[in-house]
């Protein structure tokens, strides 16, 4: 069980959030988009060793999404690499 | 009978007061208060206490702590437990213990027949036999052999319990070290958690017999423990076994013997810094027959003689490659044994050391080796080759050993923490932590007591200031100190000439020095492969004593460095954990609570059956009547609905109100429909997609005012889609202004459905004109009804006229009692979620569990009209249109009429070309008994299934096919009349 | 190769086990291979003997990061079954379980492969319609799935006591699986290594695959690794878990992400559960191993995950899941716990597939793939000597994606 910095509410335990999942970039409009280019939208996701910036949902706490970046081989939080 | 023979007649830290019977192997037994059951055995002077594994060979007690390998009991009784190593067993009156995993007795055991056989049991011999004719033959032998003790069959409710709890500093280990470290860091005023797995604190000092500011080590611990326990901010708990350590500093802590009447309580304890000094544990030493029933650790033997007053044997060598067991020589003496010799495998012998053990009569036999130790049920002697010399034989019914110590980094290193091999203490010690954690005193690879007091009171205060706090060095206590220690000679294994006997490396898995070799000859070379293939470090102890030394014969074997050869990985947990102790009391209904509707009371009291129905919520599946099969229930039930008029509780539908100037935009994007048209006062049904084109709800919403809208969802997806609608506004549009509040709780719902609707609801009272032509299908209106402040809507799921009436959660109950009331004149039946099945089917209207299967889109299901071509998008339209555009056959939604008409296809069952076992072209999505057609009726998807109306397919179950003939997918009102009415 | 029998059991006892031949062999590396496969899995393991047995390619090399059989072969919970629902899936899974009857025989090495049947614990209705239907669509391709009353359930279980007419979640029906069973992981990876080995395939440990060499076509030339360059033509990637950190650098865009999947054993303890239990609506399933441990696995850790770790969170929930049904196991005790890394594709079936880079292979998103060993690597041998699928994957290559025509296993909605 982590221990999340909830921007809005300080470090939580895990049980009150749900993950979101990888960040990605806003959803494109999809008519300027080509199939191919849909799709890769659509199904390929961050997943690597290493830092990951993902979303969490507190929905068991102030109900904010927010984004936070994690190495997703120790669990660390770890700061934004524009902060670093 | 010379009751407790080896007890000493003084000192120990038991209650000589106390006397308690006991029962071991069917043997009547007394010990003390503060025995354990191993104390209390070795008091006896019962030596052999268990049987191997493999071979069944007689086994003694080796350790004093968790770490014992060789004797595992089973407690019979209340006690009812398995596998615990006898060290481990806290004595009481009337304990009833047998060995685990020999029949009748360990020291009379047919098993032991194993040892005969044992030349054709090498390390994974069943991996080359038992192959003809197959497995299955030998499989049941093997397990019965296999298995150690019977599993505990209590199933009385024991009151386990979980807890959160926090703390700035959490000490693990009340030895030396964590008494310093819990006195600096509760000194500081941090919220200090002292935990340690023995009932008594003093660690490694309850068997020494050291002195410490010029007293016995014990009133130093005394003191110690006095002043934590008078400190508010010190939580100090005693058989407590801290037994993970995950992420972010989290560490789980279980008490076997809390305060109260809680069983056994864990504790996750979210720990700001951690202050890990849980000591070391001793490593025996390999060489023939070193199972044999009394070969004991030397700290263990300390522990006997000093804690628990028992003298283990009468005349004992000690074999060591390091100082520490010179102590245990020393104390064996002042318990009055014979020692007939220390063998020191180190050619030079500790100078001061030795003069001490000389001076007190014992030989001390320097750069010699216990080569075999010799005896049938127990010790008789052991055969010593001195350097240079013949070797010789030395009578003793005990050898003490010790082969240095490994500090007991398990919960360092399941924090991630990496380990170094210390080449002087010829041990893995700690090296950088990844988390917020230190280790202090033996844990640390630090052997003088001076030294590991020193550590413990620095990192206790260290790691209050870390957590905030103003903490400073406490001064440390002077220690009589035997000066530094000599350095030890690494001694994985003795070297031994080709023998009969067998060199244990892990004596509770039975896996011996040959087996390793023979893991290497056979290319099994990486330490997990020898692990896996010998079982090395497999068993309950998790290897706790052997682990080291067989990582030490593989590096000498294979000339590398321990560190090259690396650990096997380290997890959790530590000690075994009972699983009622992991869960807590948590029972069904506390850990998937039940979600009750206002009206839930009254389904139940009226006979209702009452299913899951999704998000944890319950509802009425149908209300038999005395009598009643189930289907005349349904039946009854449809059937009111079709005739006169049912009434069903729709409370746990998924509802949220949404309120904000973008309302209309969000519903826009996740439905797929057009919404900007919507007057208020109206609702459209409305079908949401994932991105990826899947269907993931439907319902149908209102618009309650200008900008407020009252979606209503799925029961089981309500859940998925509040996520999906705040991740959509908070993350994809932030800049949208719209609010989504999850109402389903605050409504409660009676749905009044059939002819009679409008006469019922006028019964019961109400200020809104019904009228169809003012109370249009798909509109709602607010009033009242029996007086109730509603908001009725004009929906239908069953196909007939049909109102939603919704009230305020308090008056669902009112409500309902209140339509029953007014309708009884009308028949007006309740209804349960068997017989809305049946009305839906018969009406064609889809249901998310039934007919939405993954390879379906909404065209596939008829639903193409709710697919706006007007939005250049919403989500999941351009998913749809990729896959449509891929081209080829797709599955259509259809009706099937099954050719016999009473026949039931089972809801799944495929449809194959000419009912052939061969892959399916659709499926049987539902199928039901029809009220209004006299018949079985059902849907199905159906490949092409559009262009084959009035076609015969075939349906095909285990045991027939049925015939059944395409049409379309409605089987009642096509026209859509009676709902509209 | 050394055959494996009692009688050479016997013979080898009276000479104390010292004439024991290497199960595989350490040969230098060489410069060049017709296949070289990444990963010492079970799934690569596979591929390799297949590839020599029924294709008589055995200039093969097996590189593997750390050591043989470390990967998903070794911390899974050894269940082999065929209970799938799609017509896609069912015939794979068919004839993995088949292939496993006869392996022990056929890699004379004893796997343990014990076929001491599944039983489903049904505990809601639409779980009941759901397995109804695989019971009907498994019977179309030859897999037999047999639905038990409340009583039957019982008897052939009785140490599942809980679930009662008055629990939360009150058992209404079971389904037996008759075809599956265990087998002992470490003996699948062993028993595959020491055949191919034996047909000339080179397995290499310690040997890391750190980038590829290409020609000007982009076609795969070689392998890079932490012992030098190795020329080949044909890569075939089994590294469960971790496959896009190889294919990520090659341009390729695969739908797969990494979690972390736990299990846990008890104390071991006599015969006391005799089928694998799988109770998916209390999202748990256990077993009994031989060594009399129970294996015990749930759900899978929220978060992409690259640690074989812990988490606390989903352990607890299946222990009490699992207390549940069995209330007589809570005074048994948690031995060992240990995680895995699985990827999973966007529709959570696996991909056995060519590549956009002509010579390169994928054999992924394995879920549960133990059970999938013999027949993934019999299909993957297939498609790297023929270049072609085997009917069999047809179904799992990559090209489904590009018309998000999944093959979905996981329930039947979006869900």
């Amino acid at each position: 069980m982590l221990l999340i910095p909830c921007p809005w509410c300080g470090a939580r335990d895990e049980k009150e959030f749900e993950n979101g999942g990888p960040a990605r970039v806003p959803r494109p409009d999809p008519t300027a988009m080509t199939d191919e280019a849909w799709v890769d939208y659509l199904l390929i996701r961050p997943s690597h060793p290493g830092a990951l910036r993902e979303r969490w949902w507190h929905v068991h706490g102030c109900g904010q999404w927010f984004e936070l970046w994690r190495d997703t081989v120790t669990h660390d939080f770890l700061d934004a690499p524009d902060e670093r | 009978m010379n009751a407790e023979r080896r007890r000493l007649p003084a000192g120990g830290r038991i209650d000589r007061g106390r006397r308690l019977r006991f029962s071991f192997d069917g043997r009547e037994l007394t010990g003390c208060g503060g025995d354990t059951l191993a104390s209390a055995l070795l008091a006896n002077g019962v030596t052999l206490t268990g049987r191997s594994f493999k071979y069944h060979r007689p086994r003694g007690i080796q350790g004093a702590g968790f770490e014992e390998p060789a004797t595992l009991v089973q407690l019979e009784g209340a006690d009812d437990a398995t596998n615990l190593p006898v060290t481990r067993v806290a004595l009481h009156d009337g304990l009833v213990a047998r060995s685990v995993n020999c029949w009748p007795s360990a020291s009379f055991d047919l098993g032991g027949v194993a040892q005969r056989f044992s030349a054709l049991l090498p390390a994974g011999f069943y991996y080359k036999t038992f192959m003809w004719p197959n497995w299955h033959w030998y499989e049941p032998f093997i397990r019965r052999a296999a298995g150690l003790g019977r599993a505990p069959r209590d199933a009385r409710k024991l009151r386990y319990e979980t807890r959160f709890d926090h703390c700035d500093v959490l000490v693990v280990g009340a030895g030396p070290a964590g008494l310093m470290a819990a006195l600096a860091a509760g000194a500081s005023g941090a919220r200090v958690l002292l935990v340690d797995d023995d009932h008594s604190p003093g660690g490694r000092l309850l068997g020494d017999n050291a002195i410490i500011d010029g007293a016995p080590a014990a009133t130093w611990v005394d003191g110690a423990v006095a002043r934590l326990d008078a400190m508010d901010n010190v939580l100090r708990l005693a058989d407590a076994t801290a037994w993970a350590y995950h992420e972010h500093n989290l560490v789980l802590v279980t008490e076997r013997s809390p305060e109260g009447p809680v069983f056994q309580r864990t504790r996750r304890v979210r720990a700001r810094r951690v202050v890990l000094a849980t000591g070391a544990i001793e490593r025996p030493l390999v060489f023939d027959n070193n199972d044999l029933p009394g070969v004991m650790l030397a700290s263990a033997v300390r522990v006997y003689v000093n804690r628990y007053a028992v003298r283990p044997g009468d005349r004992a060598v000690v074999f060591t490659n390091n100082d520490s067991a010179y102590a245990t020589a020393l104390d064996l003496l002042t318990a009055g044994a014979d020692v007939a010799a220390v063998v020191d495998v180190r050619s030079a012998a500790p100078g001061a050391l030795t003069e001490r053990v000389r001076r007190a009569g014992i030989d001390v036999l320097a750069g010699a080796q216990v080569t075999t130790a010799h005896g049938g049920r127990r010790l008789a002697g052991v055969l010593l080759s001195p350097p240079g010399g013949v070797s010789q034989r030395i009578d003793c019914d005990l050898l003490c050993v010790s082969g240095g110590w490994n500090p007991a980094v398990h919960l360092f290193s399941q924090a991630r923490g990496e380990l170094r091999f210390d080449a002087v203490s010829s041990a893995f010690v700690p090296g950088d932590s990844a988390q917020a954690n230190a280790c202090a005193g033996s844990s640390n690879g630090t052997s003088g007591l001076a030294d590991c007091l020193h550590e413990g009171s620095e990192a206790g205060m260290r790691a209050a200031r870390d957590a905030g706090f103003d903490g400073s060095v406490l001064e440390v206590p002077p220690v009589k100190d035997d000066g530094p220690a000599a350095p030890l000679e690494p001694c994985w294994h003795v070297e031994t000439p080709a023998g009969n006997g067998k060199a244990f490396v892990d004596i509770q898995n039975d896996v011996t020095l040959q087996d390793l070799e023979l893991a290497r000859r056979e290319g099994y070379g990486a330490v997990e492969h020898v692990k896996r293939y010998t079982t090395a470090g497999m068993g309950v102890d998790q290897g706790k004593t052997g682990n080291v030394n067989v990582i030490g014969a593989l590096a000498q074997r294979a000339g590398e460095s321990l560190e090259t050869v690396g650990t096997t990985t380290f997890r959790p947990p530590y000690v075994p954990v009972e699983f009622g102790a992991i869960a807590g009391q948590r029972p069904g209904p506390e850990y998937l609570p039940y979600r009750h509707t206002p009206m839930t009371g009254w389904h139940k009291a009226h006979g209702a059956v009452m299913y899951e129905a999704g998000a944890r919520w319950r509802r009425p599946g149908y209300y038999p009547q005395p009598g009643e099969t189930f289907q005349q229930a349904v039946n009854r039930e449809s059937e009111a609905v079709r005739e006169a008029v049912g009434m069903y509780d729709g409370s746990p539908l998924g509802k949220f109100e949404i309120k904000g100037r973008d309302a209309v935009a969000l519903l826009e994007l996740v439905y797929t429909n057009n919404w900007h048209n919507l007057a208020v006062g109206t609702g459209r049904y409305g079908l949401m997609l994932t991105d990826t084109g899947l269907i993931l709800d439907d319902g149908v919403t209102f618009r309650l005012g200008g900008h407020r809208y009252l979606m209503s969802t799925s029961t089981a997806n309500a859940g998925e889609i509040y996520r999906h609608l705040e991740q959509i506004l908070q993350v994809e549009r932030p800049g949208w202004q719209v609010l989504v509040t999850p109402v389903t709780a605050q409504w409660a719902n009676a749905t009044v459905c059939g002819p009679l609707a409008r006469d019922v609801l006028t019964a019961t009272g109400t200020d809104i004109d019904l009228d169809a032509a003012d109370f249009p299908f798909m509109h709602m209106r607010e009033g009242q009804v029996a007086g109730l402040p509603a908001r009725v809507y004009r929906v239908s799921f069953t196909g007939e006229l049909s109102f939603e009436v919704n009230v305020p959660a308090r008056h669902g109950l009112a409500l309902w009692e209140a339509l029953m009331a007014a309708g009884e004149p009308f028949g007006i039946t309740p209804v349960g979620s068997e017989a809305s099945h049946v009305l839906r089917v018969e009406k064609g209207f889809l249901s998310l569990g039934h007919e939405v299967d993954g390879t379906a889109d909404p065209c596939d299901l008829g639903l193409g009209w709710v697919m706006s071509r007007r939005k250049p998008d919403f989500i999941g339209k351009r998913a749809v249109d990729i896959r449509r555009n891929r081209g080829g056959p797709r599955r259509e939604l259809v009706g099937l009429l099954p050719e016999n008409h009473a026949e039931l296809m089972i809801e799944g069952a495929p449809i194959t070309p000419g009912g052939r076992k061969c892959a399916s072209e659709g499926f049987v999505s539902a199928c039901v008994w029809s009220v209004v057609r006299r018949r079985t009726v059902a849907l199905g998807l159906l490949r092409n299934g559009r262009a084959r109306i009035g076609e015969w397919v075939h349906v095909r179950m285990l045991d027939r096919v049925v015939r059944a003939q395409v049409t379309q997918p409605v089987f009642h009102d096509p026209e859509g009349r009676w709902l509209r009415g | 190769m050394q055959r494996y029998s009692l009688f050479s059991l016997a013979r080898n006892a009276l000479t104390g086990h010292r004439d024991w031949q290497a199960v595989w062999r350490s040969p230098p590396l060489g410069k060049r291979y017709d296949v070289v496969i990444v990963g010492a899995g079970g799934h690569g393991l596979a591929t390799a003997y297949y590839l020599a047995r029924n294709h008589d390619i055995t200039r093969v090399a097996v590189l593997e990061r750390g050591w043989l059989g470390g990967g998903n072969v070794a911390r899974n919970t050894v269940t082999i079954r065929s209970n799938y629902l799609r017509d896609e899936s069912i015939p794979f899974y068919v004839k993995s379980v088949s292939l496993y009857r006869d392996l022990s025989r056929e890699l004379n090495f004893n796997l343990m492969f014990s076929q001491r049947s599944m039983i489903d614990v049904v505990q809601t209705y639409p779980r009941l319609r759901d397995i109804k239907r695989r019971m009907l669509n498994m019977d179309l391709h030859g897999a037999s799935y047999e639905v038990l009353d409340v009583d039957e359930l019982r008897r052939r279980i009785p140490a599942l006591t809980g679930g009662g007419p008055r629990s939360r979640l009150p058992i209404i029906a079971g389904m037996a699986h008759r075809n599956a069973g265990v087998a002992r992981h470490d003996a699948v990876a062993w028993g595959y290594a020491r055949a191919a080995d034996a047909r000339g395939i080179e397995l290499h440990q310690h040997t890391e695959v750190t980038g590829f060499e290409r020609g000007g076509r982009g076609e795969i030339t070689g392998v890079q690794t932490s012992r030098g360059t190795v020329q080949t033509n044909k890569v075939a990637i089994c590294v469960s878990g971790h496959t896009r950190t190889l294919t990520d650098g090659l341009g390729l865009r695969l739908p797969l992400q990494s979690f972390n999947l736990t299990a846990f054993v008890s104390e071991p303890v006599k015969p006391l559960i005799d089928v694998v239990v799988n109770m998916p609506d209390s999202h748990c399933y256990l077993s009994q191993s031989d060594k009399g441990e129970l294996v015990i696995g749930g759900g899978v850790d929220p978060g992409i995950s690259f640690r074989r770790g812990i988490k606390e969170g989903v352990f607890e929930d299946t222990v009490t899941a699992v207390l549940e049904m069995f209330p007589a196991l809570q005074r048994l005790k948690l031995l060992r716990q240990w995680g895995g890394t699985l990827d999973t594709a966007s529709d959570s079936s696996p991909i056995v597939s060519r590549t956009d880079i002509p010579g390169l292979y994928v054999s992924a998103g394995w879920w549960g793939g133990f059970k999938a060993i013999p027949a993934g690597g019999l299909t993957l041998a297939h498609l790297i000597a023929n270049d072609a699928p085997h009917p069999l994957i047809e179904p799992f290559s990559l090209n489904r994606f590009r018309s998000l025509d999944f093959v979905l296993e996981t329930g039947t909605t979006a869900r």
